[in-house]
């Protein structure tokens, strides 16, 4: 993906990546951790017209359990920037956020074992 | 202990630290498919020579790239690379990117060990799970680890190994002595 002109690497050393958030830095979704699983929960929105092509690129791609940095790499925007399109949709009820607490409370010994294990076959 | 069940995916993370130019993107890039990932970085909460935009925050902000790789250890479970910017002016991100953190890799670079000595502290003081990853670079003269564990007033628990980090056998080596220790620490915390 082309990243819109304002985005571009070579716009300078101050750029606004918050432009495509209408401005916004905070969000519902500040304190999303960085690999905090998000899923598309199904539900319409209210108004389609509301909803920008990056966060229906978020909601295309959560439709698998998704976690924030692959949200962000995949779509090529920056973590804070993700953040507060995945806030809107969270406030919207368009997502489901699972936190890494929930996901494994502390990784178990079986877990790890299973990655020890991956990383040797690798 | 809880298991997640077999459908909800597993996200671990695991740190890459050290000092300028010691190796940090080498390694992620010798290990994992790396990624393209940005943040930011806020230069100051008013804009700086930046139109002002009515009734909403203005941030300003360079992005920064991070070093940033996944590896895929099966559907499911998904390890993500993380390298820590040596820069002080990035350490704001470290917090971030050490939360939940499985472990660390300190990587170090006998020619200038002092430079990971801010990597070690951040860790031993959070209670991060770390190794110390002795970078061999061509030239450098070789020390044993327990040199450089005595040097880097390093715990005895703390493994120290030689690697390099271009190879990625290496670098497999010192991902899987990093797990093993991680698990090490949490069955002790656990007995
Ligand atoms: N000879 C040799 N060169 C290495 C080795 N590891 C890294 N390098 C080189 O050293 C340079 C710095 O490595 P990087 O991986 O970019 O280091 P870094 O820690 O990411 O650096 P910063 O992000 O700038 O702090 C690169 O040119 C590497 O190719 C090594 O083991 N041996
Ligand atoms: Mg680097």
């Amino acid at each position: 993906m082309t990243p819109p002109e304002w985005l571009d690497d070579d716009a300078g050393p101050v750029v606004r990546p918050y432009a495509l958030t209408r401005g916004r830095a905070r969000s519902s979704a500040d304190d999303l951790d960085l690999i905090a699983m998000v899923t598309a929960s199904g539900n319409a929105p209210r108004d389609p017209a509301e909803i920008s092509p990056e966060q229906w690129r978020i909601l295309d791609i959560t439709a698998r359990a998704t976690s924030v940095v692959d949200i962000a790499s995949d779509l090529d925007l920056a973590i804070g920037v993700v953040r507060v399109l995945l806030g809107d949709l969270q406030d919207q009820g368009l997502i489901r956020v699972r936190p890494p607490a929930q996901v494994a409370p502390l990784p178990s010994e079986r877990i790890l074992k299973e990655v020890i294990n991956g990383l040797r076959a690798l | 202990m809880a298991f997640a069940p077999s459908d909800e995916p597993v996200a671990l993370k695991i740190l890459v630290a050290g000092g300028f130019g010691v190796g940090k993107t080498t390694l992620v890039g010798a290990i994992s498919e790396i990624r393209p990932l940005r943040t930011e970085e806020v230069l100051s909460d008013r804009g700086v020579g930046v139109d002002d935009v009515g009734g909403v925050e203005a941030k300003t902000t360079t992005t920064v790239a991070m070093d940033f790789g996944r590896i895929t250890i099966r559907e499911g479970l998904v390890v993500y690379l993380f390298g820590t910017p040596g820069q002080e002016r990035f350490w704001f991100m470290w917090d971030e990117l050490s939360y939940g953190a499985l472990g660390a890799v300190v990587i170090a670079d006998t020619r200038r060990l002092t430079d990971c000595f801010p990597s070690i502290d951040y860790f031993e003081q959070r209670g991060t799970p770390f190794i110390v990853a002795v970078n061999c670079f061509d030239g450098a003269e070789r020390y044993e680890p327990d040199d450089v564990r005595i040097a880097l007033d390093l715990d005895p628990e703390v493994p120290v190994l030689l690697c390099d980090v271009r190879r990625r056998a290496s670098a497999k080596v010192v991902l899987i002595t990093l797990v093993e220790h991680a698990l090490k620490t949490l069955t002790a915390a656990q007995r």
